[in-house]
């Protein structure tokens, strides 16, 4: 059964009300699984204490290597492996490598950073994730604990006093 | 995205939606089973495909002596279509990445649809090229990979060989930026599905769950994504441009083509996406999602470009005329008063007369003039491209080779094909995907919705009791008047007086407007709630002449203003004149 989680999960109305609870559980140190909106709540990460995405530093370093790919593959082929002339231009004409050097810079950093987001989140094709409530993905804000790690009575305290409209428990 | 709203601009979700009717009315088109308009436009984009691989297939099998190319005329309407096609597939990145940049929030309710039409804009495009070059069996010839010719690489000098690059990268980045958009949209699909469709979806919503951390990535990549498509979509069409620009045929080569391809193509793909949201709001009852605040706003940007566009052609006459260069002198003369004169006059009225009309707000609101218009710019941008390739390559240098140009069956076929292609692609996609960013919407309910902001809102001023991080300091500030038909409110008498733009009544002027003001009617339900004897008796003890204006229908006008019936408020004033019954 190491697998299982016994979960117990509230699920809020507003995200107002979300967004008060989870600060009232940061408050009291109490631990929560995770939350779960049916849209971005903005203002809830430093409630729940997640750091900074760093997607975006990924991001640059894939374009990087597109730039990097581009340019010094246009340049390898131009003036090593088959050097032709064009015009009666230079074999290294930088310039007119810069389109492409671009795109690619773009293409990479989009197709690296779009992979990254699916493995780091463990999401892809064909991946069942463990379904907590159906209505999180309509109008319901779910904050959901974990029993292993926060006393079941006392989770359930707490989505009473903050205001949760149901309270469940699962084994997921 | 930004939590600030100000308070007077107009809701982008209109109905008092909650996020359950939000979920319901943007995924019920999926679960429906189609109508009769759906089927028959279905049939009709499937059967014009069918004619367009057929074509397509001819022209394999024959050649390009199939089409009415000839010693000059290398491109006809293959390449036109061609350019017109990526300049279409310029409006969805447009929508998705930079008003995401710029924070406009009207982007939710078309950002989806538009990039929908730019992923299929650019396949209708992309088979162009494909077989325009003849042995379309060879055309992988076109990427660079070891081979054994040599190996022997592609130029990448070469303008053309720039425009597959940016092609190609342009496809696969709008891909990504709007499938990863659509993920957490298919989840919501997913969890009111069942069975074999529920499995379907599962696998289209790759497993998402909505947890926090995903979605904080989620917005990061998208910011980001946004942040790398804004030069891209830039990019493509100046590429596209350079294909002209950097060849030395008179009229082509000159260095406004980058700027005025992008504007040309950002017109034209709002164009494109008016002509699509007015059909499928309307089709699919989405007016609560894509309202006259949206379509004003597309039409806005049309104005601008389309202006844009205008400045480009007359530049480009002024700068031939100035070079003092015979050849491109001729080249325009050509064009404006040769044998395809037809096409330049279509161009200059479709693209920049016909846009001039949207400097009054009452037809930028008008949404069946806007349907038609954006029509007439369709053509107008087809005419354009037509203008500058056949046009100039029909009259060379050399008078013995003129010739004129017109298409055989097989390429009238094939672009007929690429139309059906596009609406088989977007039929589809309206059944199988929410048109309208379900998450995004719900993201911008509590700052746009009519029932938080606007003269409807039911809550004026009891926001503080839950101004988190949302949108509680919209009413901190008592200055943020920066909608012009406010701007005679003064500072801080501002939130205390609902103030209502009353010129939007027909028959009141600002005049009037003031007058009534001034007897302390500032909002569309002041003005519902008086009688027309007390407005009449207002008007003949204001100073100055109001003896034409009769108040008679002004009430009812006000009252339709109060509830939003902005849809009714319109047919009501398409049947009054000058305010009168």
């Amino acid at each position: 059964m190491a697998d299982y989680k016994d979960i117990v999960y509230g699920l809020y109305d507003d995200e107002e009300d979300l967004l008060k609870a989870v600060k009232i559980a940061g408050d009291k140190h109490i631990d929560i699984m995770d939350v779960y909106t049916p849209f971005p709540v903005h203002g809830l990460d430093p409630l729940l204490g997640l750091s900074e995405s760093r997607l975006h530093i990924a991001g640059f370093i894939y374009g990087m290597l597109g730039t990097l790919t581009a340019f010094l593959g246009m340049t390898w082929i131009f003036t090593k492996d088959w050097p032709i002339i064009f015009g009666g231009k230079p074999h290294w004409a930088v310039p007119s490598f810069i389109p492409i050097t671009f795109e690619l810079t773009v293409l990479f950093a989009s197709i690296g950073m779009v992979v990254t987001f699916y493995l780091v989140n463990g999401l892809g094709p064909g991946v069942v994730n463990p379904t907590i409530d159906l209505r999180i993905t309509d109008d319901k804000f779910c904050i959901a604990f974990d029993t292993a790690e926060t006393d079941k009575s006392s989770a359930e305290s707490f989505l009473r006093s903050t205001g949760a409209s149901e309270i469940h428990a699962k084994t997921i | 995205m930004s939590s600030y709203t100000s308070p007077i601009r107009e809701p982008l979700v209109t109905g008092h939606k909650t996020y359950h009717q939000i979920t319901e009315d943007l995924v019920s088109p999926t679960e429906k089973a189609p109508n009769a308009a759906w089927i028959t436009g279905f049939l009709i984009s499937v059967s014009l495909l069918g004619f367009g691989l057929f074509c397509i297939t001819w022209t394999i099998w024959h050649g390009i002596g199939t089409w009415n190319l000839n010693r000059t005329i290398g491109w006809g309407w293959d390449i036109t279509n061609f350019v017109w096609w990526i300049g279409i597939g310029h409006a969805g990145t447009l929508i998705s990445a930079i008003l995401l940049l710029f924070r406009q929030k009207w982007r939710t309710g078309v950002n989806r649809a538009a990039e929908a039409m730019t992923i299929f804009a650019v396949l209708c495009a992309a088979l162009f090229p494909g077989i325009h070059v003849g042995r379309a069996w060879v055309v992988f010839y076109f990427f660079p990979y070891p081979n054994t010719r040599g190996p022997i690489w592609p130029n990448f000098n070469s303008p053309l060989l720039w425009d597959l690059f940016a092609i190609s990268t342009y496809f696969t980045v709008s891909l990504l930026f709007w499938y990863t958009g659509l993920v957490p949209d298919f989840a919501t699909v997913r969890d009111r599905a069942k069975g074999f469709r529920r499995k379907i979806y599962n696998f289209l919503s790759f497993g998402w769950t909505g947890s926090a951390k995903h979605w904080q990535r989620w917005e990061s990549i998208s910011l980001v994504l946004a942040g790398i498509a804004t030069p891209l979509v830039l990019s493509v069409h100046t590429i596209v441009s350079f294909d002209f620009a950097t060849s030395v045929i008179p009229g082509w080569h000159t260095t406004i083509f980058p700027p005025y391809f992008v504007a040309g193509a950002i017109f034209s793909g709002f164009a494109m996406v008016l002509t699509l949201m007015i059909i499928t709001r309307k089709i699919l009852n989405l007016q609560d999602y894509i309202t006259l605040a949206h379509i004003e706003s597309m039409n806005k940007v049309i104005l601008t470009t389309g202006t844009i566009v205008g400045v480009a052609y007359l530049t480009e006459l002024f700068i031939a005329w100035y070079s003092g260069y015979v050849y491109e002198q001729f080249a325009f003369f050509n064009r404006a008063l040769g044998p395809y004169w037809w096409s330049y006059f279509g161009m200059m009225f479709c693209n920049v007369l016909s846009p001039q009309i949207f400097w009054w707000k009452k037809y930028r609101r008008n949404i069946a003039l806007t349907f038609f218009i954006s029509i007439v710019i369709n053509i107008g941008m087809w005419f354009e491209r037509f203008v500058i390739i056949a046009t100039t390559l029909a009259r060379d240098y050399v008078p013995s080779s003129w010739s004129y140009y017109s298409p055989t069956w097989v390429e009238i076929g094939i672009f007929l094909g690429t139309i059906g292609l596009f609406f088989t692609l977007y039929l589809l996609f309206t059944r199988v995907a929410p048109v309208v960013a379900i998450a995004e919407v719900k993201s911008i309910l509590k700052s746009s919705g009519d029932q938080y902001t606007g003269p409807n809102a039911i809550h004026h001023g009891s926001h503080d009791d839950h101004s988190d991080a949302h949108h509680g300091h919209a009413h901190d500030s008592s200055t943020h008047a920066d909608d012009h038909s406010h701007s005679d409110s003064k500072g801080s008498t501002y939130m205390q007086v609902v103030k209502d733009d009353l010129k939007k009544i027909e028959g009141i002027g600002p005049k009037i407007a003031a007058t009534l003001n001034a007897a302390g009617i500032n909002s569309f339900e002041d003005l519902s709630n008086s009688d027309t004897n007390t407005l009449q008796s207002i008007l003949d003890n204001a100073e100055g002449n109001f003896g034409g204006n009769s108040p008679e229908s002004w009430v009812v006008q006000a009252k339709l203003a109060f509830e939003g019936k902005w849809d009714e408020l319109k047919d009501l004033q398409d049947r009054l004149d000058g305010g009168k019954y």
